[in-house]
C-alpha cells in the first residue's frame, strides 16, 4: 500500500486525527492529509521533537520509537520505525492508546519497495538427475540347457 | 444597591475562580511521555525542565499546521 492511501485510511477509521504526516529521517514528506505547507511545518516540527527527545534518556540503550506531547491545545503524536516516521495532531484529551495502535498500523501497512532481483542465467544443475541410458550387459540368449 | 454590588463582587469572584481552576487543568494536561524500544515510558510533566524544551514545539506544530 502507499503512503498516501495509507493515510487515507487512517483518516477514515480515526475521526480523532486532525492532521497526519508520513516522512522520512531527512525530514522528506512522502504523504500528507494536509497542504504542502502545513505538511512539511508538521514533518519538521515532528522531526525536531523527536530530535530533542531522544536525548531526555541517551545512552540507555533502549531508542525512541513513539511519543505523546499533550497541550491544552491538543497533542502531537510521532511514531517511528526505522527510516519511517508518521506524525499526527489530534484535538485535546484524545484517546492515547487508540491513536498509537492506528498511527502504527497505518506505517505498518506502507509496503516497502522490494529492490529489484538480479536476472540470474540459470545453469543446469548438477543435481539434476540426468536419465542417460544405463550401460546394460547384452542379454544373454537363453540356451535350451535343460 | 449593597445586595446587587455584593451579587456583582460574587459572580466576578466565582468567575475569576473558574478561569483559575480551567487554567489550572489545562497547565495540568500538559505533558509529554516517551516511549522505548524495550518497553520503557517517560512522562516528562509540565514544569520539568524537559518538558520546558520539548512542550513549545509541540505548541508550535499544532500552531502552524491548524
Amino acid at each position: 500500500m502507499d503512503a498516501q492511501q495509507a493515510l487515507a485510511d487512517l483518516t477514515e477509521i480515526s475521526s480523532q486525527i486532525q492532521a497526519a504526516v508520513v516522512f522520512d529521517e531527512q525530514g522528506k514528506v512522502a504523504a500528507a492529509t494536509v497542504d504542502e505547507s502545513r505538511a512539511g511545518a508538521l514533518a519538521d516540527g515532528a522531526g525536531r521533537l523527536l530530535d530533542q527527545a531522544e536525548q531526555v534518556k541517551a545512552g540507555t540503550g533502549g531508542s525512541l520509537i513513539q511519543l505523546e506531547a499533550a497541550t491544552d491545545e491538543g497533542s502531537v503524536f510521532v511514531v517511528a520505525d526505522g527510516p519511517r516516521r508518521i506524525a499526527a495532531t489530534t484535538a485535546p484529551d484524545p484517546t492515547v492508546g487508540l491513536v498509537f495502535y492506528d498511527l502504527k498500523s497505518a506505517l505498518r501497512s506502507i509496503a516497502v519497495k522490494p529492490a529489484p532481483r538480479k536476472a540470474t542465467p540459470r545453469k543446469p544443475s548438477a543435481a539434476k538427475k540426468t536419465t542417460s541410458a544405463k550401460k546394460t550387459a547384452p542379454r544373454r540368449k537363453k540356451t535350451d540347457a535343460s | 444597591m449593597r445586595r446587587s454590588a455584593a451579587a456583582l463582587v460574587g459572580i466576578a469572584a466565582g468567575m475569576l475562580a473558574g478561569a483559575a481552576f480551567i487554567r489550572r487543568r489545562g497547565a495540568d494536561r500538559d505533558r509529554v511521555d516517551l516511549y522505548y524500544e524495550d518497553g520503557s515510558m517517560v512522562s516528562l510533566s509540565n514544569g520539568s525542565p524537559d518538558a520546558e524544551r520539548l512542550l513549545p514545539l509541540a505548541r508550535e506544530i499544532l500552531r502552524k499546521t491548524r
